[in-house]
């Protein structure tokens, strides 16, 4: 059986040969069809995976909730240079932990960015006041050292927590453990150091505020502090200017990040947290993020994405094998004497199927392996040129090879059946 | 013992609500080792002979027994076995397959009747060598002339070591030189043992045989034994 398939194949390769250009072109139809299967399905997966692990960063039990400039109001403009009060409030965040049953950890979060220095070095960094109980709520983890503690929150201790990047930038041959960073004029010793997590963006865009601040500041790691020593040292005011007229904004609270007992409790705790706002706080000057909707969302998008972009290559992959029978049913025409010839010497009609479909898998094939490796470069000059992640799954280059197979069987199957039952008699007198 | 046997074989083709009949109670045996010529004007039905002998075609009704065998009511892969294990066709046209060369066109019997291919290639080469184109293994048809390809034709017959050889006016095409070496080629397979069938319109063709049979409208008009010649 064996030497009657290799056989068949060098006979399939051989009338290939013959007219290459031609299968060539024909094959170039598949190439294409499984290298935008495999591309399509890389960008897709690179761009979900990328989405996902932002989203997965921010927890998926948690419950973020920022503050947001309300919109101006007629009145409020009017009133220029005034301080101005909006955003979350330790009032809130107390309430949040009193009145809602689900919820575990509340974690108050302010921000700033600021100018680290260490001897004569110096880094842009923001600067997070926040509480010993952050590390529930982020995927942070120390690396050295320790973080903040109960004592520190309640002494304001001059101590802080830099992430790798900071201690990077900071501090070059020195231990950072026990030294002393300078921020706006006062000293900070350095208790430990944390993994990076980068800023954290609710959106894929970024908050309009964090990323602004992000360009203007071009942050360089974060630095966590105690929430009392923020407050202590860098006060609760912000002054802004706009359009060249100064107003002063006062904010207690960037950010309160809640974490709820299970997945099941977030939906139930954020409505909640949506009515008891609503009735504490005067204009709508806080949004709330929830990362499980937004990894559903993700999941959701990405469906739909690959089904569109998979339609769309699989239609390619369509008119390739269109193409390929095409090509076939022609061929099958042209060889009608030969087929003729070969059923008068003994072949059965599975011996002329089997040929002829050889003839079809061979195109498809190598049509299947030169598109997968054409798949493989185009997500790499994606990601190279076009600044886009890309991830080229196993499964994917399996599915569209799959395809490429299938395509060539089916639309393989109709000229060799064709050519297989053909009356030999006719075939034979055929020209 | 008859390699072939024919009884009351006839053929009807149906054209639209028209009936044609081409063999009428068609009756014939060829022995093992016989030299059998059929002629006959055209129209008078040996095509269809030839393909119901050659097993590309079965009779309306009738029994055609092949070495005891009835091969009418077979399927289609028994036949397909039967054409390419038992018997050999030579060609008027040769019918050989263009982009093969001429070792390749004498392997394809024994490559659907499962020889390796070191065993065909090696018949083949040998097959070539008997029918006198031992130097031109390599050859496409096209590089051959009408003598030389009928010769491949004649070595890819006798493959399979065919129960009869089938040739269907193998001189037909050639000039009367080439013509006469084939015909030679083909008294000498005779001489050699092989049973032979040959369909000619050519009278001095016909006398090499033992036998002629003359067809006329389906029937045999009448037997000729030729002797002495050849």
């Amino acid at each position: 059986m064996f030497f009657r398939f290799s056989r068949i194949i060098k006979l399939g390769a051989k009338s290939l040969w013959l007219h290459r250009l031609r299968a060539i072109l024909t094959t170039m139809g598949i190439i294409f069809g499984v290298s935008s299967v495999i591309a399509m399905l890389a960008i897709g997966e690179g761009a979900s995976q990328e989405a996902q692990a932002r989203i997965a960063r921010l927890g998926s039990t948690n419950i973020l909730i920022e503050s947001v400039k309300p919109p101006e109001s007629q009145s409020s403009s009017q009133n220029q240079g005034n301080t101005k009060a909006y955003g979350l409030t330790y009032k809130d965040a107390q309430m949040i932990r009193d009145v809602i049953p689900d919820v575990s950890v509340v974690v108050p979060i302010r921000r700033i960015n600021q100018k680290a220095i260490y001897r004569n070095r110096s880094a842009s960094i923001e600067v997070i006041g926040t509480v010993p109980w952050y590390t529930e709520i982020s995927p942070m983890r120390l690396k050295e050292g320790r973080f903040l503690t109960e004592i520190d929150l309640h002494y304001k201790s001059s101590v802080c927590i830099l992430d790798e990047q900071a201690a990077d930038e900071l501090f070059i041959f020195d231990d950072p453990i026990g030294q002393s960073i300078k921020i706006k004029g006062e000293y900070y010793t350095v208790v430990g150091v944390a993994s990076t997590i980068g800023p954290i963006d609710t959106q894929g865009t970024g908050g309009l505020e964090q990323s602004s601040a992000n360009i203007y500041g071009g942050v360089a790691g974060n630095v966590y502090i105690c929430l009392s020593t923020f407050k202590s040292r860098f006060g609760e005011m912000k002054l802004q200017f706009t359009g060249g007229s100064r107003s002063m904004e006062k904010v207690e609270l960037e950010q309160i990040t809640i974490r709820v007992k299970s997945l099941e409790a977030v939906e139930p705790t954020r409505d909640v947290l949506i009515e008891l706002l609503d009735s504490t706080h005067k204009h709508e000057d806080y949004k709330i993020t929830v990362p499980i909707e937004l990894i559903r969302q993700a999941q959701e998008e990405k469906r739909i994405f690959s089904i569109v972009l998979g339609s769309i290559a699989a239609i390619s992959l369509l008119v390739g094998g269109i193409g390929i029978m095409n090509i076939m049913l022609a061929t099958v025409s042209e060889r009608t004497r030969e087929i003729g010839i070969r059923r008068a010497l003994g072949a059965k009609r599975t011996d002329i199927i089997a040929q002829f479909l050889t003839e079809t898998l061979l195109l498809t094939i190598a049509g299947g392996l030169l598109g997968i490796m054409l798949g493989i470069t185009i997500p790499y000059f994606v990601t190279k040129f076009g600044n886009m992640p890309t991830v080229v799954t196993t499964s994917s280059l399996i599915l569209a090879f799959g395809i490429s197979a299938a395509v060539g069987i089916t639309f393989g199957w109709y000229p060799a059946y064709r050519a297989a039952h053909m009356d030999p008699i006719e075939s034979l007198r055929h020209e | 013992m008859s390699v072939v046997e024919v009884k009351h074989l006839y053929k009807t083709y149906q054209l639209g609500k028209m009936e044609l009949p081409v063999l009428k109670d068609f009756n014939m045996s060829v022995q093992q080792g016989e030299y059998i010529s059929i002629m006959g004007p055209s129209g008078s039905g040996k095509s269809t002979l030839l393909n119901i002998l050659g097993c590309l075609d079965r009779p309306t009704s009738g029994e055609y027994l092949l070495n005891d065998r009835e091969v009418t009511t077979l399927e289609d892969d028994s036949l397909s076995r039967i054409r390419g294990a038992e018997i050999g066709f030579v060609f008027q046209s040769y019918n050989l397959i263009a982009q093969l060369n001429v070792i390749e066109n004498i392997e394809v019997p024994m490559v659907y009747q499962g020889y390796t291919e070191k065993a065909s290639k090696e018949r083949a080469i040998e097959l070539a060598e008997k029918v006198g184109l031992g130097d031109r293994i390599k050859h496409k048809p096209f590089e051959l002339s009408g003598g030389q390809q009928q010769r491949v034709a004649i070595a890819r017959a006798l493959a399979n070591d065919p129960l009869f050889i089938l040739a269907d006016e193998p001189t037909g095409n050639l000039d009367s030189k080439s013509g006469r070496e084939i015909l030679d080629l083909l008294n000498g397979l005779h001489d050699a043992g092989k049973t032979m069938i040959m369909i000619t319109h050519d009278k001095a063709t016909a006398e090499c045989t033992q036998k002629t049979i003359h067809l006329l409208d389906g029937k045999i008009e009448r037997i000729d034994e030729n002797r002495g010649v050849a």
